[in-house]
């Protein structure tokens, strides 16, 4: 029956050919030729060429940062982000749909608007930077600075991924256990929390991967200081501004490369939860 | 609800609904760390972008925004934009009608690679561009023999945005269209309609909110991409300089007033957005039981 259908589809609709060869062209032109520059430029680096530029310690303090403030961010957001969501599906008060409207401002905000917008406000003269002076806490121009950016980047990921799928969370699931003497932490822990959890991981493997990449929101706020606030996009325009084509070219090779494992990742997480969910890498 | 519930004498109803439902504390608790969360993290930069860039008064506002390099900053992110959006709009039907409405070897790919600047980081997006057309690229020394200037130019900077704006409308289209099914388009095949009739007439109509969305998503990145247009623009003032990167240098020359103030027109500009998204919303919601269950209403 679906073959029989396929089979009609194709014979009656019109411009398959047009539209599909216009898509490859334009693909083709837009995308894969300027990425398989950077591909063949890279396959012409030494492996021990490779091996120096991710030895150098300033990019490998460059790759902790990267990562290591990419994940708390995602972490700070898988954890705020789901209770965002569950409020936003769950509970009804005043204001409810300008607070859904308003997540998405990371996705439509410039980031360099965001990024000096951040700085400004946890400088320490500015409005949340002087009341966390007092109490120690730096924020502007250190690592802690650069989980904030990367965290107001990321937020619409995991809100936007656990939404419909609270939302198509069935009742009577809660009402079955209930009924049967669950009490509501316990209904929270065995029966929504796994329900939801496919869509939490895609949520903060997307929040991740775009945290990683990640460039006008933070190199505002995070100084920029050599070996220690330095972000690995950051470090790809300095290698360009040196001229040091081979060396911006193996630490894209390599940022790629790591998108793409989890962009695979994310697309298995997304079967298992059924396709549910719709936010992408916007 | 209650009538799982009623048959279960062990549970009382009120027992279950306490049980399906956070306790009222909790859920005011709950209510206020994800609202004080979204104020912290949302509402007050907002509310920064505009104070500080009314700190100086309402004269220093206009004037930053009357400026020689300020104008001819927006005139260029306007021109990316009308380049960049149309483009990537004809791409993004033409996608979604190939991907949708046909079957062929190869489609996952496809949709994958459509996807892929999404997954690269915007610095790459114009490192690409640099490798390729840049004078140590390969096609560099042929361009410079043809005194073409793709790289630290205008072309440059439209090529690194359509590259970071290219799946936007692609994406709204293909989930719409896939659940939309071909059956309205082959009747109006059938009833004799040619092919760009029934696609003006029936396809057009049915995904045109969704399209528009895409082309709103689009619009909003294109013209406050940062990280893709600074590494192809060479930050010429006057010249190649776009809004977010005039934003940029206006920032680093503490002259915080002006940058806040030409930050403020993409901060309305991404507010315009959320709104438009929030009534295409509203409106492809209305629209779809209208269409589901009233056909011979319509004229």
């Amino acid at each position: 029956m679906a073959t029989h259908a396929i089979i009609r589809r194709q014979s009656v609709l019109p411009g398959f050919g047009l539209s599909l060869g216009y898509t490859v062209l334009y693909l083709s032109l837009i995308v894969l030729l300027p990425l398989s520059a950077l591909f063949l430029r890279a396959a012409s680096i030494s492996w021990s060429r490779f091996v120096e530029t991710l030895a150098d310690p300033r990019v490998l303090a460059a790759l902790k940062l990267s990562f290591g403030a990419a994940f708390v961010a995602a972490c700070v957001n898988a954890l705020f982000g789901s209770v965002i969501a569950w409020v936003l599906v769950r509970y009804r008060f005043p204001g409810r749909r300008f607070i859904d409207a308003i997540v998405d401002l990371p996705f439509a905000l410039p980031t360099a608007v965001a990024g000096i917008a951040l700085t400004t406000l946890y400088a320490p003269s500015g409005w949340i930077g002087r009341l966390l002076e007092p109490l120690g806490l730096r924020v502007a121009y250190t690592e802690l600075g650069v989980i904030v950016a990367l965290t107001f980047i990321g937020l619409p990921f995991v809100v936007r991924t656990l939404q419909p799928v609270i939302e198509d969370l069935n009742p009577e699931m809660e009402e079955a256990a209930a009924s049967l003497g669950a009490r509501r932490y316990q209904i929270v822990r065995h029966v929504i929390l796994p329900e939801l959890l496919p869509a939490l991981l895609t949520g903060f493997a997307l929040a991740f991967a775009r945290a990683i990449g990640e460039y006008g929101s933070v190199v505002f706020i995070s100084g920029n200081m050599p070996n220690k606030t330095e972000i690995l996009p950051l470090l790809i325009i300095i290698k360009l501004e040196q001229f040091d084509f081979a060396g911006a070219t193996v630490l894209a090779v390599l940022m790629i490369s790591i998108s793409f494992m989890l962009l695979l990742a994310i697309n298995y997480l997304q079967r298992l939860s059924g396709g549910r969910g719709r936010a992408g890498l916007a | 609800m209650s009538t799982l519930a009623a048959g279960l004498p062990a549970r009382t109803t009120r027992q279950v609904r306490l049980a399906t439902r956070e306790p009222i504390l909790l859920r005011a608790g709950v209510a206020i760390v994800a609202i004080g969360f979204l104020m912290l993290f949302l509402i007050v930069p907002l509310v920064a972008i505009f104070v500080e860039a009314l700190s100086s008064g309402l004269g220093v506002y206009l004037a930053a925004l009357r400026e020689p390099d300020a104008r001819s900053a927006i005139r260029l992110t306007l021109l990316t934009a009308a380049i960049a959006v149309p483009l990537n709009m004809v791409f993004g039907v033409a996608a979604a009608w190939a991907v949708t409405r046909f079957d062929f070897r190869g489609k996952g790919i496809l949709i994958t690679l459509i996807d892929m600047p999404f997954a690269v980081s915007p610095v790459i997006s114009g490192l690409i561009y640099v490798l390729l057309f840049g004078l140590h690229g390969w096609l560099g020394p042929w361009l410079k023999a043809q005194d073409i200037q793709i790289i630290f130019a205008v072309p440059g900077i439209v090529l690194a945005t359509i590259f970071v704006t290219f799946p936007f409308v692609a994406r709204e289209l293909i989930p719409l269209m896939q659940s939309q099914g071909a059956e309205e388009e082959e009747s109006a095949l059938v009833l004799g309609a040619s092919g760009w009739q029934t696609f003006l007439r029936v396809t057009l109509p049915n995904i045109k909110w969704a399209l528009l969305y895409g082309v709103i998503l689009c619009n909003a990145r294109a013209m406050g991409e940062f990280g893709a247009v600074s590494v192809v623009s060479g930050h010429i003032r006057g010249l190649t300089n776009t809004v977010p990167l005039h934003v940029e240098i206006l920032y680093n020359e503490y002259n915080f007033a002006a940058a806040f103030a030409v930050a403020s027109i993409l901060t309305l500009l991404a507010l315009l957005t959320l709104v438009a998204r929030s009534l295409v919303e509203w409106k492809s919601r209305r629209a779809v039981p209208k269409h589901a269950t009233l056909p011979e209403g319509e004229p």
